[in-house]
This record gives structure tokens, C-alpha cells and sequence, in this order.
């Protein structure tokens, strides 16, 4: 443990510098930017409106509807622009880990749109979007029970890191590297988890008691800058 | 809680912030009580008056409620009425026969047609729609003057306590103006330079509306726009 060493120098527990600031997108109802060092996220939310087409309007509750969208210039080769698997499938995600908080049950046949985009990427993208995505959805006026802060939790080798980056997740070394992603509300209880690869089920809990930690300093920022704006 | 003892205090709170701890306290809009203290639900200003506490809203679109004085486009004609666009997730309906004259099914649109701008009531709001009304003094369509649109979250504060901004604003300007409570502001005055100073003078309470004693100062930016050289053919006029 005391050998190992991040490939940036951080603390195990230590996330990359991250910035937040609300109100961004001057023509949407909410919006915000959150970023993690390299990874900038912007979310803008447009809404409560009218669902279109009409046979998705759901008479009970609204609908929260999320796009997720890497831009192509984003990372150092150029991606595809425009709708992927990928994409679609963090959209989903994005959804669910927001859907706990947000009461949009208020709003029958209505629709709130949010609109994540990464303008730079260097891993933990869908973190930092959701963050964003909270913040703007705070900023447009929806009513939402708690705030939602998310963080991605490595494990390289056998160690457990916070806020993995781009060189950390492709990290090759013995067990190689297994990202965690996670997302909390203030407190403290989880709304999403993914895991893609290996881990030992102590080590899982272990893991997601450190994302509660590091979740704690996401919270206190994004209420910092949803606070700041008004000033 | 060091603010708990000036209860007027206004502080900015975040979602699943807790606004004030104990059971002195009543959760009003915005809030919801849980356990011992009492929880913001939206992004806003927490306020608290007489141990209720509420959270009002600082942004977000606008929600239609009886009693509103709206300002909204024609959308569309339907056989019986007209459907106008207010800002709000669904469209607002104003029926013939909540129109003050009587206008005949087939000339729907020589009263009112696509596009203009008219001035109207929130007769009722249910689950499906929103009914307007205009058999009331001061509603009807608009002919001439601007119409600007501003953030519905501010419409209080160019009112003012008991309209005494937006009466300021009127004599200051020598112009009428409407507030729609969704955001929309109509100016009419007899010559466009003063309409134009009147949105000149709402858009600075628009900006400086977390200012407190914000009457005291639009008197003072009104003092200082009077005697800039720009404005001296306006005084003229008046």
C-alpha cells in the first residue's frame, strides 16, 4: 500500500481539481458546468413542457428524459459525432441515477429535457455529468428531494483510488484496473452504481463507503455554486 | 443557525438542505418536514414569517394560477375560442363566450387572429387546462406599444409592495404598463422613446432584484437617467 503510487501523485482518497458554476446557458431554464481536472461537463435543462409526440405523455407523472453527448472534439481522436450505443446507454443511466430526487410527478404530460454535453474528456464523463445535471435541474426550478452528487471509484491493481482518470483507467498491471462509478444524494444513500470488471465483494463495500466520503466535497461544491450565482 | 434570530432573514438553499431544525416551525411551500427539521424541496430564497417557512423560487418556467393576469400569443383557432400560448406546459384556452362582446363562430378570426398578442385573466386552472377569461377591465388585444419578456420569478419585484415599483416605474416614464404575472411586460406611452426608457427602467430592476430598499434606488437611477443629454428631449416632450 504505502509503494503504490498514482500516475499523477495524487492521495488515494484525493480527486482532481474540480470546478463548478451555474448558469451557463443563457437561453435554457437551468444550467451548469462541472468538471473534474480534465473532464468538463456541461448540462443544460430545458423545461417542464409539453411531451411531443403526444402517445408519450404519461397522464400520472412527467417525464425526465436525458441525452447524454460527447462532443467530437472532446478527446484526442476525433469520435464520431451524433447518437452511439454508448451515449444512449449513459443517457439511460443518467436518468435513473436522477430519477429518486427529481419530483416531477407534479407535472402530468409534461416533459423536462436535460442536456448533458463533455466538451473535454479524460474519464469519469458520466460523473461529471451527472453532477452538472443536478445542478442545472436545482437551478431550473425543479422540485427535487436532495441534491445528487456522483464520483467514480478505481481499483487499480488491488489498490482502491478516487476520481480515476484517463491514464489510471487504463491502468495494466497486475489485476489491471476496474472502474466503479457511483452516485449518491447527500445523504448518503446510493441512486446508481456500475461496475465493469473484477472486485472481491468486502472490497465493493469498501470501495462505495469511500465514494460516500468523496461525494461529500461534490455536494458542498455544487451548493457552493448554486449559492454564488445569485451574488 | 446563527441567523435564527433575525427570522426575516432570507438565505439561498439547495435542494435536501435543511433550513431550520426544531418543532417551532410549520413547512410551507417549497419544504417538507422530516423527522425534526424542516427540508427544502426546490432551489430558491427561504424565507420565514410567523414560524411558517417557505422557499421561493428564483427560477424555472411559469405555473399558471387562478387569478393571474397574463399576457400571451394566439396560438391557434379552434370552433369555440382561442388557444394562446403563456409561457406555462400547457396552453391556455379562452373561450367566445368569455370574450367581452359578441363575436359570431365564424369571425374567430377577425376578433383575434394567429400571432396577436392579447392581455387576459386565468379564469381556472385544471387538471388538463387552463381557462382564460377577458370580460374584465384592461384585458383584450393588444394594438400597440413593446411587449418584452422577462423571468416570471421576477414579476413580484417589479410590482413591487402593493404595486409601489410598477407605479413608480408608470409616473417616472409617463407610460401604462401591464404586467403579465408570466413574465411579460406591455408598455404603451405616447411616444416610443418613453416606452422605450420604461423597458430601459425594468430591465435595471430585472438585474438589481436581490438588491434590498430596491424602491430607493431605481428613485436614484431615475434622477441620474433624467439628467443624462439623452434624455433631455424626452423631458421636453413631457
Amino acid at each position: 500500500m504505502t509503494t503504490f503510487k498514482r500516475t499523477d501523485g495524487r492521495k488515494l482518497d484525493e480527486t482532481r481539481e474540480m470546478k463548478a458554476k451555474v448558469g451557463i446557458v443563457p437561453n435554457a431554464d437551468g444550467s451548469a458546468m462541472f468538471s473534474f481536472g480534465d473532464t468538463i461537463a456541461i448540462a443544460a435543462v430545458y423545461g417542464p413542457k409539453k411531451m411531443h409526440p403526444q402517445h408519450l405523455q404519461d397522464s400520472e407523472k412527467g417525464t425526465l428524459r436525458c441525452n447524454y453527448n460527447m462532443l467530437s472534439f472532446s478527446v484526442t481522436d476525433r469520435i464520431k459525432p451524433g447518437p452511439s450505443r454508448r451515449s444512449m446507454e449513459i443517457g439511460k443511466i443518467t436518468e435513473w441515477a436522477l430519477s429518486p430526487v427529481v419530483m416531477i410527478d407534479q407535472f402530468p404530460n409534461t416533459v423536462v429535457d436535460v442536456h448533458i454535453n463533455i466538451i473535454q474528456a479524460n474519464a469519469s464523463t458520466r460523473c461529471a455529468g451527472i453532477n452538472a445535471a443536478a445542478m442545472a435541474l436545482a437551478h431550473a426550478g425543479i422540485p427535487m428531494k436532495d441534491m445528487v452528487s456522483s464520483i467514480s471509484i478505481g481499483k487499480l491493481d488491488k489498490t482502491l483510488v478516487v476520481d480515476v482518470s484517463k491514464a489510471e483507467e487504463d491502468w495494466e498491471d497486475g489485476e489491471g484496473a476496474t472502474d466503479i462509478p457511483m452516485s449518491f444524494t447527500h445523504n448518503g444513500e446510493l441512486t446508481h452504481i456500475q461496475l465493469d470488471g473484477k472486485i472481491k465483494r468486502e472490497q465493493l463495500k469498501e470501495a462505495i463507503e469511500m465514494a460516500r466520503k468523496a461525494t461529500q466535497k461534490v455536494y458542498e461544491l455544487q451548493k457552493k455554486a448554486l449559492k454564488e450565482t445569485v451574488e | 443557525m446563527t441567523e435564527k434570530e433575525n427570522s426575516t432573514e432570507r438565505k439561498i438553499v439547495t435542494p435536501g438542505e435543511v433550513i431550520l431544525s426544531g418543532n417551532d416551525y410549520l413547512p410551507g411551500e417549497g419544504t417538507e418536514k422530516i423527522g425534526n427539521d424542516i427540508v427544502a424541496f426546490r432551489y430558491g430564497l427561504a424565507e420565514e414569517i410567523n414560524r411558517l417557512v417557505k422557499v421561493i423560487p428564483l427560477s424555472g418556467v411559469y405555473h399558471p394560477r387562478r387569478g393571474n393576469v397574463v399576457i400571451g400569443k394566439i396560438n391557434n383557432i379552434t370552433f369555440n375560442g382561442w388557444l394562446m400560448d403563456i409561457g406555462s406546459p400547457d396552453n391556455a384556452f379562452l373561450s367566445v363566450a368569455e370574450y367581452p362582446k359578441f363575436v359570431h363562430k365564424s369571425e374567430l378570426d377577425m376578433v383575434m387572429n394567429i400571432g396577436d398578442m392579447a392581455v387576459a385573466k386565468i379564469k381556472e386552472v385544471n387538471r388538463k387546462a387552463v381557462d382564460l377569461t377577458m370580460r374584465l377591465k384592461g384585458l383584450g388585444r393588444i394594438d400597440e406599444g413593446i411587449i418584452i419578456q422577462v423571468n416570471p420569478n421576477k414579476v413580484p419585484r417589479i410590482i413591487g409592495k402593493e404595486g409601489s415599483m410598477i407605479n413608480l416605474i408608470k409616473e417616472e416614464t409617463g407610460c401604462n404598463i401591464t404586467v403579465g404575472q408570466n413574465g411579460f411586460i406591455w408598455m404603451k406611452g405616447d411616444s416610443i422613446e418613453k416606452e422605450l426608457f420604461a423597458k430601459k427602467a425594468i430591465m435595471f430592476v430585472t438585474e438589481k432584484s436581490f438588491v434590498s430598499g430596491l424602491t430607493e434606488e431605481i428613485k436614484k437611477w431615475f434622477e441620474k437617467e433624467k439628467n443624462h443629454p439623452s434624455m433631455a428631449d424626452l423631458k421636453e416632450k413631457k
